[in-house]
């Protein structure tokens, strides 16, 4: 720690310093906490005025409209297909991009060879290429192609855009890995695939694991390219499904809420999971002794 | 939950010494490299060329015939835009959002990341409270935001009601008065910032070395000279991954605002992403949808590549 306040004050500062940052960072998580309460409380207390705040009953009837278990619901809206297809997109693209982008940033890692940078900051600079610009020719071509409203062709598009980070991420990752391993395995007689096999694959899995679920997230989260590319429930996802609860004038807050909530799941467990070897990937390089 | 973010500078010795004598090996790199440039060609490239193409002609959606080149009209779509005072206008709110939003993005994290690295009480849950934005996808951030600034029973103004800073329902019309459209569309997009370039300037200021501190305290300076000398040029890698990060996802801007205000009303929080959008899809004209796409593939990668050479440049400059 870098922070060794002098003098008698010293106390005092750390007081102040431990309260601020628990408000502000309360304030930061209110509103998840409010989304969440949300999807449980009954309508009654969500749209009136003046405002409810405190949650005076918490009720699973959001989740009952959106499934269909309320006879007196008619317009629901198709979570089931959205699930689907959100699970499927973001499953298949994320095996293949990590497995393709696995591949390409052990390259970069390990290898001297031309061009190493220019190919590298071409990959990268694909992944700056905003989806909305993408998105229309994309429709052109896969509309010609057949692939408008299937969901492998919106699974093929988004293997493309999580290769970049993927690369990104386990470039760090192998760098972190000390040579002399990898040498050790050559004086021993394994090839480079072997070497890469045996060796450094599964020492890096933990990174594998974080490109991994940051692959699925950015598939899972997708917005821009599916609400072109998916016209219908075929293969729309959950973020264009969100849309269902809005209609001209009256938006179900509730309902968005709730669905928000299935929505998170993923990224909780990511939260939870591997967010401290993001960090260590990301910020490769900056680090020294 | 067990947050170590503190990684000990020693531990990544070896690696920098390691990564500056790679291998040598013939054709083996290329063909692990292969298979994604065919996928990123196939998905990205060939798209990309071929809405170069169509943004060169008149091409309607509705009408399949006008997608013919003629050197005559080629730059026809580029004029129009030129001449589009609601492109302008999208151009100008699009160069103030995100210049509000990374900046502020910046100096909040920055800030946060000193203060999170000074607190001693329960320093683990208070970074999962961190990461709670990082749960949303940026669609939930736009529509969370368009639901708390909604006028007539959003969370903002039923705030300002209950503390008594408002007497009437809906007094406040967060997303349509200007410039309070544009304020609503910054908030959601720098609470959506915040946790990542927290967490990386967070784990640079723990990685710093804690010699440089104590001669400085030696020689008697202040908290604030020991940040402005000392640990802000020492997070510049950091700075520059955060920003690098951050401005590869930097479009993720048009989901937060194609549900909160789909860039209206009257083209008040019309950002470059919608308005391609309105002109594309919803008015069919993919030439002209084309030529905006272009003008802002092109500022992309400028804005990314900028980044990128920062970035490269502190990591040698170190």
């Amino acid at each position: 720690m870098n922070t060794r306040s002098v003098g008698p004050n010293r106390r005092r500062n750390e007081i102040i310093w431990n309260a601020v940052a628990w408000i502000v960072l309360l304030a930061l998580a209110l509103p998840a906490f409010w989304i969440i309460t949300t999807a449980f409380r009954p309508n009654s207390e969500v749209n009136t005025f003046p405002p409810v705040w405190i949650p005076q009953r918490l009720t699973l009837e959001a989740y009952a409209n959106m499934f269909g278990l309320n006879p007196e619901v008619q317009q629901r809206v198709a979570v089931e297909a959205y699930l689907r297809n959100s699970l499927i997109a973001a499953s298949v693209s994320t095996i293949v991009a990590v497995s393709l982008g696995t591949l390409a940033a052990y390259a970069f890692a390990r290898f001297r060879f031309r061009f190493h940078t220019p190919l590298f900051l071409g990959i990268m600079l694909s992944r700056a290429v905003p989806g909305v610009a993408l998105s229309l020719p994309l429709f052109l071509l896969l509309n010609r192609a057949g692939l408008i409203n299937n969901v492998f062709g919106l699974a093929f598009v988004y293997v493309a855009i999580n290769i970049p980070f993927t690369a990104w991420l386990m470039d760090g990752f192998f760098r972190q890995i000390p040579q002399e391993l990898t040498e050790s395995a050559y004086i021993d007689g394994c090839g480079h695939w072997s070497a890469f096999w045996r060796i450094e694959l599964p020492l890096s899995l933990p990174g594998l694991a974080t490109a991994a679920i940051f692959a699925f997230l950015a598939a899972w989260n997708e917005f821009q390219i599916v609400s072109v590319l998916a016209r219908n429930n075929a293969a729309k996802t959950f973020p264009p499904g969100l849309f269902a609860f809005t209609e001209q004038f009256t938006v179900d807050w509730r309902g968005m809420a709730a669905m928000s909530v299935i929505m998170m799941v993923p990224a909780v467990i990511f939260v939870i999971l591997v967010q401290r070897n993001l960090v260590s990937g990301l910020t490769f390089g900056a680090v020294k002794g | 939950m067990i947050v170590n973010l503190a990684r000990k500078p020693k531990d990544d010795a070896p690696v920098a010494a390691a990564s500056s004598n790679r291998l040598a090996a013939g054709t083996f790199p290329y063909v692990l490299i292969l298979p994604s440039i065919v996928v990123i060609l196939l998905v990205i490239g060939f798209p990309l060329i071929y809405s170069l193409y169509v943004s060169f002609t008149p091409y309607d959606l509705l009408r399949p015939n006008s997608l013919n080149f003629t050197f005559a009209k080629a730059l026809r779509n580029y004029e129009k835009l030129l001449n589009d005072a609601i492109f302008w206008r999208a151009l100008g709110n699009t160069i103030i959002f995100l210049a509000v939003s990374v900046n502020l993005s910046y100096l909040l994290s920055l800030a946060l990341s000193q203060l999170l690295a000074r607190v001693t009480l329960g320093q683990s849950l208070l970074r999962t409270l961190l990461m709670v934005p990082m749960m949303f996808a940026p669609i939930l951030v736009g529509m969370q935001f368009r639901w708390f600034f909604n006028a007539s029973v959003g969370l903002v103004n039923n705030f300002l009601y209950s503390i008594g800073l408002m007497q009437t329902q809906g007094q406040i019309a967060w997303l349509v008065d200007v410039p309070l459209g544009m304020f609503s569309i910054i908030v959601a997009s720098v609470w959506m910032n915040i946790p990542v370039l927290t967490i990386i300037l967070l784990a640079g200021t723990l990685s710093l070395p804690t010699e440089t501190f104590e001669a400085a305290e030696v020689d008697g300076a202040s908290g604030w000279q020991k940040f402005r000398f000392i640990t802000f040029p020492l997070l510049a890698p950091f700075s520059y991954i955060a920003l690098t990060i951050m401005s590869l996802d930097i479009a993720r801007a048009f989901d937060i605002v194609r549900i909160m205000t789909d860039g209206g009303p009257a083209h008040r929080t019309e950002l470059l992403w919608t308005y391609i959008t309105r002109l594309s899809i919803e008015n069919t004209k993919f030439g002209l949808g084309s030529a905006m796409s272009w003008i802002t593939v092109f500022l992309s990668v400028l804005f990314t590549l900028y980044f990128f050479r920062q970035l490269v440049r502190a990591r040698i400059v170190r």
